[in-house]
């Protein structure tokens, strides 16, 4: 359903992404994973609209999209979980998670929509009335994935979700984002993590200097030699 | 005693009102820097436009003979609505297209954009002072305390308070108040969110002009006169007020004029209005040199 077709990203002079093309397929989960500088993050902004291709395409069911500003990629069904999280640090919980929704007008859709999000992280109902600086990382983690969802997204891009995160924190977070997958959203998981990501994703890209030079299922990754070295630290 | 006291209070409250202006300025410089981190310095002259604008229409209506609160709500409205069509104008024409240049252009920008507005409004109008028409109605039930306050003093305070206050709301519970302070702590996220940047910057400027328009009318009722000088003072005491409570804070800029309007009507009435503007720009430079967050301002602190 989302597709990059030898897309090269730039800032200013800076090449940060080199023939860039990937696809991700209705229902799946899939991984990007890479180290520090990959070009990880800059896939994902270029995928929401923030940076634009200089060369190749992005396409959304076969349709255009990286010539369309950001709000018009939301309307389509993107959502991103950027990386650090990005809470607003001095709105509260409520209100971070009023700005998720914020293109949407089915109140009712909205009102099921916090529910669902409440039922996955119970602590965030409690913090409802608290200001987003305020939460521990943990917390503005499943705010920022909350907030995500109350897009009503088709698509869920995640930027290292588990960075700075305990491991039982990390578990949860996967454990979360295995369900909303369930629930039928599409995942496009970044991580650093390699282990944690491949283990809940169907299939995996490796990038490097802006370049993606592995691409496999999840299993064959997991096994592969090369990854275990580089990603796996085996 | 009492002619003490009673003295005191007539500097207090000719302090609020005269503060209560300048955050209404304020307002509109703390607000745009909150989004794109711009003085702009052209919003004095939105705040004299504002006034021009009024009294041209105050006079048209006058001519056919409409009562005066008629009057002073249309031109009013009109004057917010002109200054805001400006204040919009120029965003689009001076800032917009500098955006992602370094943080001096648009300073430049701003200031030649005040220096062409006041040339503007000596060209098509005069260069001269020019009587403003007494709008602000007679309010009889002040006639024992008129001594400390008069009818145009209340009637600053208390439309700069609702105007203060529906503000606050707007910003805190409407959809778009939401957006912009979204946009302000985060731009990069509010984007992510589908909150269209450009029509919250836009928004901004039309919200800071109408506030500085009705400061305009309101101070233009209250002088008496205005010239096409008069929002280069006016916007640099803004300007200073929303320093002193801490630039990008809207409270901060309510709080500000009101602390440099009590600070100037009591130095002026204890000691001597010599040195009103002195003070204002010396605070200005105390400000910046110690406490550059202003009263209510904090360095910005983010978990990441
Ligand atoms: N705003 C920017 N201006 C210039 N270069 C940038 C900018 N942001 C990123 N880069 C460069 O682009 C390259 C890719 O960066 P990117 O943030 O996409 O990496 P990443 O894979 O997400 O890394 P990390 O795992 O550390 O988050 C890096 O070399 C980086 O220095
Ligand atoms: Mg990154």
């Amino acid at each position: 359903m989302l597709e990059l077709r030898d897309v090269d990203t730039y800032y200013g002079t800076i090449q940060a992404l080199r023939n860039v093309s990937l696809s991700i397929g209705d229902g799946e989960i899939v991984t990007l994973i890479g180290a520090n500088g990959a070009g990880k993050s800059t896939t994902l902004m270029t995928i929401c609209g923030i940076l634009h291709p200089r060369h190749g395409e992005v396409l959304l069911d076969g349709e255009p999209i990286h010539t369309l500003p950001p709000n018009a990629i939301v309307r389509r069904g993107i959502s991103q979980v950027p990386e650090g999280r990005l809470i607003f640090p001095d709105m509260t919980v409520q209100e971070n998670l009023d700005l998720g929704a914020f293109l949407r007008t089915d109140e009712a859709g909205i009102r099921q929509d916090m529910e669902y999000v409440f039922s996955l992280f119970p602590i965030l109902a409690e913090r409802r009335r608290q200001t987003g600086g305020t939460l521990s990382g943990g917390e503005q983690q499943m705010l920022a994935i909350s907030r995500a969802l109350m897009g009503r997204p088709r698509i869920l891009l995640l930027d290292e979700p588990s960075l700075g995160l305990a491991p039982i924190i990390i578990s949860q977070i996967f454990e979360i984002i295995r369900k909303v997958n369930e629930n039928g959203v599409t995942v496009f998981l970044v991580e650093q993590n390699a282990n944690q990501a491949l283990r809940i994703a169907h299939r995996g890209y490796v990038m490097e200097n802006g370049r993606i030079v592995m691409e496999d299922s999840a299993d064959k990754l997991l096994s592969s030699p090369q990854v275990r070295r580089a990603y796996l630290g085996m | 005693m009492i002619d003490e006291l009673l003295y005191f209070l007539e500097l207090f409250f000719g302090g609020l009102t005269r503060g209560s202006i300048y955050a209404l300025i304020a307002l509109g410089y703390t607000l745009v820097y909150g989004i794109i981190e711009l003085i702009n310095f052209a919003h004095g002259e939105i705040y004299m436009i504002g006034a021009f604008t009024a009294l041209i229409v105050a006079g048209v209506l006058g001519i056919y003979g409409f009562p005066a609160v008629a009057i002073l709500v249309i031109a009013s409205l009109a004057a917010v609505i002109w200054a805001a069509a400006y204040g919009f104008t120029v965003e689009k024409v001076a800032y917009k297209p500098l955006r992602g240049a370094s943080r001096l252009s648009p300073l430049i920008s701003a200031i030649g954009m005040s220096i062409f507005l006041q040339n503007y409004v000596i060209l098509a109008q005069t260069s001269d002072f020019v009587p403003f028409p007494q709008l602000l109605p007679d309010l009889p039930f002040l006639e024992h305390i008129g001594y400390i306050m008069g009818p145009s003093d209340f009637i600053i305070l208390v439309t700069s308070t609702l105007t203060m206050v529906s503000l606050t709301l707007f910003i805190r519970y409407s959809r778009m108040g939401k957006a912009m302070r979204a946009t302000a702590q985060n731009r990069t996220m509010a984007l992510l969110l589908g909150i269209d940047a450009n029509k919250v910057i836009s928004l901004t400027f039309i919200i800071g002009s109408g506030l500085a328009a009705i400061g305009g009318v309101l101070i233009a009722s209250h002088m008496g006169q205005v010239n096409f000088a008069i929002g280069f003072l006016a916007g640099l005491k803004a300007f200073t007020a929303a320093v002193l409570g801490g630039i990008g804070s809207v409270p901060g800029a309510m709080v500000g004029g009101i602390v440099l309007g009590l600070c100037e009507s009591f130095t002026t009435g204890y000691f001597s209005g010599d040195y009103e503007d002195v003070l204002a720009f010396g605070m200005l430079v105390l400000i910046l040199i110690f406490r550059p967050d202003g009263i209510l301002g904090k360095a910005k602190v983010q978990k990441v």
